[in-house]
């Protein structure tokens, strides 16, 4: 190769590097290793996190079972090792699994149109939001406090530099949106209302009620989700503008907080303003069926500077994960695993102090009398048990308070545990 | 000849939606361990849907059955080469993948206490400082989710430097030969964008350049090697030139295949840069994501780094929040953790000789399909190659042959097509990126392939402006995907 080339050795290949710019010295990185001390590294560092623990912790991140076609699927190279498909003649596979999760995305939440993922949900927030201005041509924009907090940091460090002034909106002591804060704050210049249901809290915000409000002003609607199984149960946000999810419950491993997969779905009018790739339906030569990326005018590599979003790589392969949930679960699975769901956090809950009174899914906020959320996390670890999240962190108001959690892979006697380690003094 | 596909078999396959039928499903749950809820008296009638109205209802081994055919339908790094200029499609190493499975890193949840969450926190810092190393830069943040979310990063963190300095400035000069996040990145972070046109050797004008640049100018993002696979020789003097108006220097990394252990952008003067951990450090595409964006900065920028960052606090990691200058969350959590995983994986199976070796060998392997390939395409610009070449399609377009023609043709030669008409400075490209992970006789296969695709140019054009022809699939009707978009499956109207 070298002959071919017209080279001597190796280094001549790098003869023309500016002597300036070598890097002479050699890289302070370990020797390479064998693929044996790889695993046992990784082994042993896992050995440092929590393992064995059962736990109530939800908050944006779920405990679902991951059934074992999903990895079977998604271990396959044609899926693994293939780029984004912009050779269609050589995509259909990936081109067709797309087409099909952007369809049973639309069915849950009740849109016409989905994208082919986002990087998570947090980071779909501000998309959303940069859609409703480009839709509303207005520039604030307002979000519940309810919504979750990280995804709330997250649209403050996009608008901050596209002159888009962020205000959040109060709750109200059902846990829910303050309507009346709402009301205050919402004026002609509002592009957008971001709302979260089931929200930070688990409890299900009045979406008919408040998209009226906000659509009688002229503003889109935004309504995000984190937990992807409650749509199997609940009434999808059919009267929002936009939908903005988080899909880590869809068998994607919690893996410390990410690669999840965020959605964007919103109605047929508003197509063209949907940041992120399309998969869409046409005809081959021969007039058969096939799909391809569409609608790329709206995309970095076509339109630069003007693109709805510098978006390019996505999540691709958690979003065929959801996909292939999903079609695990169908119709009825999907309805039976989010009753189960509903079933075990009304049974932790009904043991223990709720500090809301509105519905809520399989999240809710517990205020224990007399103890503190760390003391009962405390006790619990000592019985490999990891408890609900402290709220003091997100909402000073709430330090007494903690956010639990419980999915179909709580267990009764975990449970009883729980809500024993409230009672005990 | 076609020498490395013949014709085989591949199964039909109808959508999920029409193969449903009413009552199955692929799971089964266990028994309730507690009582069932009604949920319309728990959440209000209103609140409860009736069903999910269209949504699959397949078996299990039917559902397994579909997603193997589609899979057949895909081309992939596993069946062969791709050359895919810029988007470095190598070897995805296997225990990669079943590292990120390993119980307690997979399942970790992102709130689970520290205490309990020390071996993450462990990869990130390892991978934290290997990039260090790898870019000899300051510090480095795994938060971003991609490369364009680090350009992101990246700029914002340049914008709050600036601004603490009492200045944010108004434009972001881009070369014309940049990849598209750029310029839609610079707009993101309220920049307006300057194009800079590159010189006749594919790098960019010295003088050009330092006429743009004026105390208006926040900074300059630079691909080097660019994208035409060469490197900036004069990014010293770049970079003076930017420092020296109290500008900065962004470099996209997304060829840093071609530089790791040979350079150090933070040895040449750049300021922050992000590295796509799905191309350099092997991850897999996954037909088009997950990947991951780390960022690498200098110590002027370490302030304003995202949050939270690790930090240790006696002989344990804990995550700092407390952040005063810091640009804020570009995400939830601290990062896409389970990429992180896989890109760790593969430096420790490198080590710091094996990484360097990596890139003389992504050169080696790019250099020798050049010299293959020259007699027959036009080369864009005579300047050293390193890991990608680019040659025009202009001796084909005498014959009506357009790049994207060519690289239709080159799949019924087994292969995938390269990267077509991009950069955009080079008229009809064909920007082509082997890696090192390829072998000499995959390297032949696709040398020969375009060798006889550049004869048939001349004998037969119609063959190649009419290909793929072996495909399950023939070219599809991408205009007609545009004008009616059909974008979800609806059922028939009956």
């Amino acid at each position: 190769m070298l002959s071919t080339i017209g080279a001597q050795s190796e280094e001549d290949l790098i003869s023309y590097l500016p002597s300036d710019v070598r890097f002479n010295a050699k890289l302070a990185i370990e020797d390479g290793k064998s693929e044996y001390e790889i695993v046992d590294y990784f082994k042993e560092v896992a050995e440092r996190n929590a393992n064995g623990y059962a736990s109530f912790l939800g908050a944006g991140v779920y405990n679902h079972y991951r059934p074992v076609l999903v990895d079977v699927v998604v271990s396959r190279g044609e899926f693994l090792t293939s780029y984004t498909p912009y050779q269609a003649e050589i995509s259909q596979g990936t081109l067709t699994s797309i087409f099909e999760f952007q369809t049973m995305i639309c069915q849950l939440t009740g849109m016409d149109v989905a994208n082919a993922s986002m990087y998570d949900g947090s980071s779909a927030v501000p998309e959303a939001a940069m859609m409703a201005v480009r839709v509303t041509k207005r520039d604030r924009v307002l979000i519940a406090r309810t919504v979750h907090p990280e995804y709330r940091e997250v649209l403050g460090t996009y608008t901050k530099h596209q002159g888009i002034p962020v205000e959040e909106i109060a709750y109200a002591k059902s846990g829910r949106l303050d309507f009346d804060d709402l009301k205050k704050k919402l004026t002609d210049e509002v592009a957008a209302v971001i709302i979260q249901t089931p929200n930070f809290f688990g409890l299900l915000e009045q979406v008919k009620e408040i998209a009226a409000l906000v659509q009688g002003k002229g503003a889109l609607l935004v309504v995000v989700f984190t937990e992807a199984v409650a749509l199997g149960l609940i009434e999808p946000p059919r009267e929002a503008d936009i939908v903005v999810g988080e899909l880590q419950s869809f068998a994607i491993s919690p893996s410390y907080g990410g690669p999840y997969a965020g959605i964007i779905a919103t109605h047929e009018k508003y197509i063209r303003q949907i940041p992120g790739r399309l998969v869409g339906e046409t005809v081959d030569a021969d007039g058969k069926r096939a799909y391809c990326l569409t609608l790329a005018t709206r995309e970095q590599h076509i339109r630069r500077e003007k693109a709805t979003s510098n978006i390019c790589t996505n999540q691709a392969l958690l979003a065929l994960m959801a996909t292939v949930f999903m079609t695990v679960y169908g119709k009825q699975g999907l309805r039976e695993l989010a009753e189960q769901n509903l079933a075990k956090a009304h049974y932790l809950a009904g043991k223990l102090p709720l500090a809301f009174d509105a519905p809520f899914f399989h999240e809710f906020v517990v205020r224990p009398n007399g103890k503190s959320p760390e003391a009962i996390n405390g006790e619990l670890l000592t019985k490999n048990i990891i408890g609900g999240l402290p709220l003091g962190r997100f909402y000073p108001e709430l330090k007494d308070c903690m956010l639990l959690c419980a999915t179909e892979m709580s267990r009764r006697q975990d449970m009883d545990t729980v809500a024993a380690s409230f009672r005990e003094s | 000849m076609i020498k490395k596909v013949s014709k085989h078999i591949v199964q039909n396959e109808p959508l999920l939606f029409e193969q449903s039928s009413p009552g199955k499903w692929g799971y089964q749950l266990p028994p309730l361990d507690v009582p069932p809820v009604d949920a319309a008296q728990a959440l209000g009638a209103e609140n409860v849907r009736t069903e999910i109205e269209d949504f699959p209802e397949v078996s299990e081994f039917e559902a397994l059955r579909h997603f193997t055919r589609l899979s057949t339908w895909n081309y992939a790094i596993d069946l062969g080469l791709y050359p895919l200029g810029s988007c470095t499609m190598k070897y995805n190493p296997r225990v990669n993948e079943l590292v990120a499975r390993t119980e307690g890193l997979a399942w970790a949840h992102p709130y689970q206490p520290e205490a309990l969450a020390q071996g993450c926190m462990e990869v990130v810092a390892a991978l934290e400082r290997a990039l260090e190393e790898i870019t000899g830069m300051a510090a480095v943040t795994l938060q971003p989710a991609a490369g364009a979310h680090g350009e992101f990063t990246g700029i914002l963190m340049m914008r709050a430097l600036l601004e603490s300095r009492g200045n944010p400035r108004k434009k972001i000069l881009v070369p014309d030969s940049a990849h598209g996040t750029n310029p839609a990145t610079a707009t993101m972070v309220g920049y307006s964008v300057e194009n800079i046109k590159s010189n006749s050797r594919g790098m960019i004008d010295l003088e050009v350049l330092a006429r743009a640049v004026t105390e208006d100018v926040a900074g300059l993002m630079i691909t080097n090697p660019n994208t035409v696979g060469v490197f900036e020789e004069n990014i010293r003097k770049i970079c003076g030139l930017l420092h020296d108006k109290g500008a900065l220097v962004y470099m996209d990394g997304a060829n840093m295949n071609a530089l790791v252990g040979i350079a150090r952008p933070g040895d040449f003067g750049v300021d922050v840069m992000h590295l796509n951990l799905h191309k350099t450090f092997s991850t897999p595409h996954g037909g088009g994501g997950p990947g991951a964006g780390a960022v690498a900065v200098v110590d002027v920028l370490k302030p304003f780094l995202p949050g939270p960052r690790l930090k240790r606090v006696g002989d344990a990691w804990a995550w700092n929040y407390d952040l005063p200058q810091s640009i804020g969350r570009v995400r939830a959590f601290y990062g896409n953790f389970g990429v992180l995983v896989r890109a760790l994986a593969y430096v420790m199976a490198h080590g710091g000789n094996g990484l360097r070796q990596a890139t003389l060998d992504a050169l080696m392997n790019a250099n020798y399909l050049r010299a293959l390939l020259e007699p027959h395409y036009e080369i864009a610009y005579k300047a050293p190659s390193m890991h990608e070449c680019v040659f025009s399609d202009d001796r084909q377009a005498k014959k009506g042959v357009r790049t994207g023609d060519i690289a239709k043709r080159l799949i019924d030669y087994g292969f995938h097509p390269y990267t077509v008409s991009f950069p955009l400075i080079v008229r009809g490209a064909l920007m082509i990126e082997p890696t090192e992970t390829e072998s000499k006789r995959e390297l032949d296969l696709f040398a020969d392939a375009m060798i006889s695709i550049a004869q048939e140019v001349e004998e037969n054009p119609e063959l190649v402006l009419k290909a793929p022809h072996t495909t399950r699939t023939p070219r599809v009707d991408e205009v007609r995907a545009a004008r009616q978009p059909i974008v979800r499956w609806k059922p028939p109207q009956s």
